[in-house]
């Protein structure tokens, strides 16, 4: 039974990245103009934008052109930039310019949510632990806090105390050749701590809420009242209980902080798979926004799936069907 | 359920021979439901007035226009600013000028206005548009319950800001196109609270009496099921308009948003970035004004759902 319905749920997954490619391609369909118009821009003459259609293949069907664009995406070869960059001949592969974007995303991304995560967890353990205690109502409202304000606030402070005030960081992030592990998190210091901020919000607040869901439970009331020790009713009772929902918080977070990197490598500078996206919708270069956009889609549908799966895994309920 | 117990008494004190209700060591009743609002609550609510206000007669209160350029000095720290080039030429800016020598108090006090209005807006528009579907799919039986979840598991499943972009970039940016992509993408949340409310509410013994009774779809959405999801879904109003200022203000930020020189929050803070090196108001003044009106909204909220019984926060957590 619990075969079949992570099997199930997988499936569900893939259809969803099969209808997000699906968005993604009509995302270009609708443009006012088409490609071959964006890339030509001002030098546009009749002749040479029916030339550049042919050329793309723009004047076949668009399902034909779907499947075609599916196919190659699959085979991880998005096709050519609209633009050159960097006065190179002819147009750059989305391929060179996604490849070490991505590393340099991927590398921000595990360093937060290794920091991020542990901490967060703590923090929100120990919040459920002593409800409505100083420290508890302390956690909860910094949390909401961090969680209710824009990214890009506090980016921008943090700047403000450790870049201008002090002195101590460097605020924009451009370089991506590390000297030592040391090196490489005092450059990335800000938008990592921006970032972990961000997140541990969401997994301190989630993460308290579900231990205390389960500890308001019936069985546990039941346990306190048998007079079981402290200890033993939270490692016995509780925890195997609470595991499923804190999996599918952290899962969940980092589908998220694959969101919330947009807003900080903008801030930042930083050169990742987020800022090439947005600076290609700034130039509307289409194949770009699309590799961008399915990649970071496929990752943020595959940590929700993950998620799922690691909670269908670890409920005890769905582990030992009656 | 308090609004019965509260019949009962009042009948009580009205009909002194209307014995039946009255025994001994009964509990009080509820007769009135003490609403009592603890401090940070009550500022919360002040600040948002507050920017709501502002909203109206931000333009009037304003010392100066949205985009007149009005000092000489650009990034000017708050208070007096003298020009550099003319002699004796001084203006008074209570958080000092922006990157183009503008009022900063001023575009904040008109931002509230855009960035508010285009938010309430979208999230008006979200909700239309997901209680409608969502009610539909609850209703109108599993079929087109299915097509509909189904579809909304597509869009939900993608980030926000991901879809917020792809639009943009094939569209273009505009306020009517902001709100219309930011209404549409959190409209499948509220579809799916929505649905599951409503799910709850048809499964009900009064429901089915008024089926019974044979009712028609009309009466079966605004007096069985809206009034019994209206208040779940005017709690998550709330926190909806927090992720729709924050989506608009990223957007914004982005420079995919709101275009100068139309001040928006987000918009002002991406045009000052720069003056945090000169630890300028400019880009910290609206930053803290989005700041203060998601909390502040956030506090409301939580208030609400405290006085609710917890449990729509818990469902809110989903």
């Amino acid at each position: 039974m619990i075969h079949r319905m992570i099997i199930k749920r997988i499936g569900i997954g893939l259809l969803i990245l099969v209808a997000v490619s699906m968005l993604l391609f009509a995302a270009t369909e609708i443009l006012p103009g088409d490609l071959a118009q964006i890339r030509l821009g001002q030098e546009a003459t009749p002749e040479t934008l029916n030339a550049l259609r042919k050329q793309l293949g723009l004047d076949r069907p668009a399902t034909i052109r779907y499947f075609e664009w599916f196919i190659r995406m699959c085979r991880l070869d998005p096709g050519e930039s609209l633009f050159k960059e960097g006065g190179m001949a002819g147009a750059q592969t989305v391929r060179e310019l996604i490849a070490d974007r991505l590393q340099n995303t991927l590398l921000l991304s595990c360093i937060v949510a290794g920091i991020a995560v542990p901490i967060a967890l703590i923090l929100g353990l120990l919040a459920a632990m002593f409800p409505t205690s100083i420290y508890d109502r302390t956690i909860t409202f910094v949390t909401m806090c961090l969680m209710s304000v824009p990214d890009f606030f506090l980016a921008t402070v943090l700047i403000l105390v450790f870049t201008v005030s002090l002195g101590w960081l460097p605020s924009i992030v451009t370089v991506t050749s590390y000297k030592s592990v040391g090196h490489m998190l005092y450059v990335l210091a800000l938008p990592i701590v921006t970032l972990c901020l961000k997140i541990f919000g969401q997994i301190a607040r989630m993460t308290r809420a579900a231990v205390l869901n389960v500890m308001s439970s019936p069985y546990i009331e039941m346990a306190i009242l048998k007079g079981l020790p402290r200890k033993y009713i939270i490692l016995k009772h509780a925890l195997p209980n609470v595991i499923s929902p804190i999996v599918n918080v952290i899962a969940i977070c980092i589908a998220y902080l694959v969101s919330g990197v947009v807003i900080v490598e903008a801030i930042f500078g930083f050169p990742g798979i987020a800022n090439l996206m947005v600076n290609s919708v700034h130039g509307r270069d289409m194949p770009v926004v699309q590799a961008c956009g399915m990649i970071i889609c496929t990752a943020y549908v595959l940590f929700i799936l993950a998620a799922d799966i690691l909670s269908i895994l670890s409920n005890p309920r769905l582990r030992h069907p009656k | 359920m308090g609004a019965g117990s509260m019949n009962i008494t009042s009948e009580n004190k009205t009909n002194a021979h209307v014995a039946v209700f009255e025994f001994e060591g009964r509990p009080a009743a509820p007769i009135k439901r003490e609403v009592k609002i603890s401090v940070p609550g009550k500022i919360a609510i002040a600040i948002v007035l507050f920017w709501v206000a502002m909203c109206f007669v931000g333009p009037l209160v304003a010392p100066y226009r949205e985009a007149d350029i009005v000092a000489d000095q650009t990034f000017a720290p708050a208070g007096e600013s003298c020009s550099p080039f003319r002699k004796g030429v001084c203006s008074f800016h209570l958080l000092g000028t922006d990157y183009l020598g503008r009022d900063v108090f001023s575009r904040v006090l008109y931002g509230s206005r855009t960035t508010m209005g285009i938010s309430v807006a979208a999230t008006l528009l979200a909700y239309v548009i997901g209680v409608t579907f969502g009610i539909t799919a609850a209703i109108r039986g599993p079929k087109l319950d299915m097509v509909l979840s189904r579809i909304n598991d597509v869009f939900i499943s993608i980030p926000s800001i991901m879809l917020g972009l792809v639009v943009i970039a094939a569209v273009g940016t505009s306020i009517p196109i902001l709100i219309v992509t930011a209404g549409a993408i959190y409209s499948t949340t509220v579809f799916r609270l929505s649905r599951a409310f409503a799910m709850d509410v048809m499964v009900t013994d009064f429901v089915e009496a008024a089926r019974a009774r044979g009712e028609g779809l009309w009466w079966m959405l605004y007096r069985e099921i809206l009034p019994n999801i209206v208040m779940p879904l005017a709690t998550d109003f709330g926190i909806r308009l927090i992720y729709i200022v924050l989506f608009i203000a990223s957007l914004s930020f982005l420079g995919l948003g709101v275009q100068p020189p139309v001040a928006d929050w987000g918009g002002l803070v991406r045009e000052n970035i720069q003056g945090i090196a000169y630890a300028s108001w400019a880009p910290i003044a609206p930053a803290l004004a989005i700041s203060s009106l998601t909390i502040s909204i956030n506090l409301i909220v939580d208030e609400m759902s405290a006085k609710s019984g917890g449990k729509l926060a818990k469902s809110l957590l989903k």
